[in-house]
């Protein structure tokens, strides 16, 4: 179980997190929009998002270390991209501010994350109207993600212990046997999941 | 290939969300008119399933090391409008709550993976299957499809990103297409590999006429006039209106006279020209010819090793 990574601090008695999931919600695109759309030159406004975001984050009462792991974590992808900016003549002024708006918005979505329980999330998109067929694929899919990822592990944990030679050709073929393995186990799990919910009287 | 958030402009990213709830919504309203019921949890389970396969990395070259996307497998699995609902899902969790990939860009990378991706691999793979039939042909257009993919979604996210004007083309198109044509090496052989696992453990599940919704070209119609629409706003700009496969050869000759004609992107960087670069473009247009081919001989061959295993019953 290495997976509790994801959203762990969710369900913290904080200020924050007895805000209305819904207000968080669109407190973080309004960030997020103010972020990406306005330019870095206007005065204190990148500024004052960053120290309001610092302030949340203090109230919240997550631990600091973990938001700078996930940030640490999720910063390349950011910074690999902002790379190719480089070339061109004032590519050191734009990479400075990508490398900035990504790390923003990046600090925004982790903190939402982990102050607001998925499940209040797919609330709100329920209560605003998003399609049920998408919303009820979304919670079955944030519901059985961890047992998929379990089971990614137990599969990998149990094909290292029985495989004695190494081989570059073989842990292809291994890994992909490894997806096809969890693709039919998913499939199958979806077919139990159908028959549980049959019994139970679902439509 | 998530596109982090703030590297799009308000353009890109309202045209791609304008084209992604489109299709998303002809995929949703046809899964509810014709979607049996049963097949509602496998859409949360193959999308839970993506996710987990996209945890296990495989090495690429210089120690670096890759993941699945997965858009074709589940397009395989799922057929294109199940795939398109599925793959948005991943990436609305991964946006939400691994903040992998923004939530403003949310719209170009669900156009570039779950709509393009997804459909674009199905077609190819149907289009191959009935070209060559049988359990090889249906691991080489798994294989295939998938390289293939690769690659358009990385050029799909070069041209937003250079329409977005936040890196020029002749710098974006090259580094994106020529990596991902490394990467989807890895994507294409994993795909196969997993392809030839279910066809040995359920082959039912790869036969297209077992409880999936009736294909309608409805749909399909819709997806494709999307998918163009999103090339014609992306790519078309930068490059002569996009190739397919053979044809690539001919055309990455205009490529360079494209390139050096005044950029698209309106702003101040008309000279950011570095040596080599222009011709850098028409070079990864050739490349990307000389690839496809060759790695349609790969999955051929890989095709042929695999099936011969799977004949002879070799342990694994």
């Amino acid at each position: 179980m290495r997976h509790d990574f994801i959203d762990r601090y969710s369900r913290l008695a904080s200020p924050i997190h007895s805000i209305p999931p819904s207000v968080k919600l669109v407190g973080a695109l309004i960030i997020l929009l103010l972020v990406v759309t306005m330019p870095i030159s206007v005065p204190f406004l990148h500024g004052s998002l960053a120290l309001a975001l610092l302030v949340i984050a203090a109230l919240s009462r997550i631990p600091p270390g973990f938001l700078v792991k996930r940030l640490v974590y999720l910063e390349p992808f950011a910074i690999g991209a902002a790379l190719l900016t480089l070339f061109q003549t004032n590519g050191l002024a734009l990479f400075a501010a990508l490398v900035l708006k990504s790390t923003l918005c990046l600090l925004t979505m982790i903190l939402l994350a982990n102050v607001t329980p998925f499940a209040d999330i797919l609330d709100v998109l329920k209560r605003w109207h998003f399609p049920a067929l998408l919303v009820t694929t979304l919670a079955l899919m944030y519901r059985y993600l961890f047992l998929l990822i379990d089971q990614a592990e137990r599969m990998s944990r149990a094909r290292v212990s029985r495989t004695f030679v190494s081989g570059r050709r073989r842990s292809w073929h291994l890994l992909g046997t490894m997806v096809g393995q969890l693709g039919v186990r998913s499939t199958e799990r979806a077919e139990r999941i159908y028959a549980a919910m049959r019994a139970r009287g679902w439509r | 290939m998530h596109i982090p958030d703030g590297f799009l402009d308000g353009r890109t990213a309202a045209v791609s969300a304008a084209l992604s709830i489109t299709a998303l919504g002809v995929a949703l309203n046809h899964a509810k008119r014709s979607m049996p019921p049963q097949r509602i949890p496998l859409l949360g389970l193959t999308a839970s399933f993506i996710f987990a396969a996209q945890m296990l990395n495989f090495p690429v070259a210089g120690g670096t090391s890759g993941h699945l996307i997965g858009a074709v497998l589940a397009a395989i699995l799922l057929g294109p409008g199940g795939a398109v609902i599925a793959v948005t899902a991943v990436l609305i969790v991964q946006a939400l709550l691994f903040a992998d990939g923004g939530v403003l860009a949310l719209g170009a990378n669900v156009f570039n993976m779950a709509v393009t991706g997804s459909v674009g691999g199905y077609a190819l793979y149907r289009l191959i299957g009935r070209i060559a039939p049988g359990p090889r042909g249906r691991l080489v257009a798994a294989g295939f499809s998938s390289w293939l993919m690769t690659v358009v979604m990385s050029v799909l996210c070069a041209g937003e990103l250079a329409w977005s004007g936040t890196s020029p083309w002749t710098v974006t198109f090259p580094a994106m297409a020529n990596v991902h044509m490394l990467i989807g090496l890895g994507e294409g052989t994993i795909t196969m590999l997993a392809v030839a696992a279910v066809a040995r453990v359920r082959p039912d599940l790869l036969d297209d006429r077992s409880g999936r919704p009736a294909q309608s070209y409805g749909p399909l119609l819709a997806y494709g006039g999307i998918i163009v629409l999103g090339m014609v706003f992306f790519v078309s700009p930068f490059a002569s209106p996009w190739p397919d496969g053979l044809e690539r050869v001919a055309t990455s000759l205009g490529f360079e006279e494209k390139a050096l004609s005044p950029p698209v992107i309106q702003s101040p960087i008309a000279d950011y020209r570095i040596p080599g670069l222009g011709s850098s473009v028409a070079a990864t247009g050739l490349a990307g010819a000389v690839g496809a081919l060759l790695v349609f001989v790969l999955s051929f061959f890989l095709a042929h090793l695999l099936v011969r295993d799977h004949r002879q019953g070799s342990p694994t």
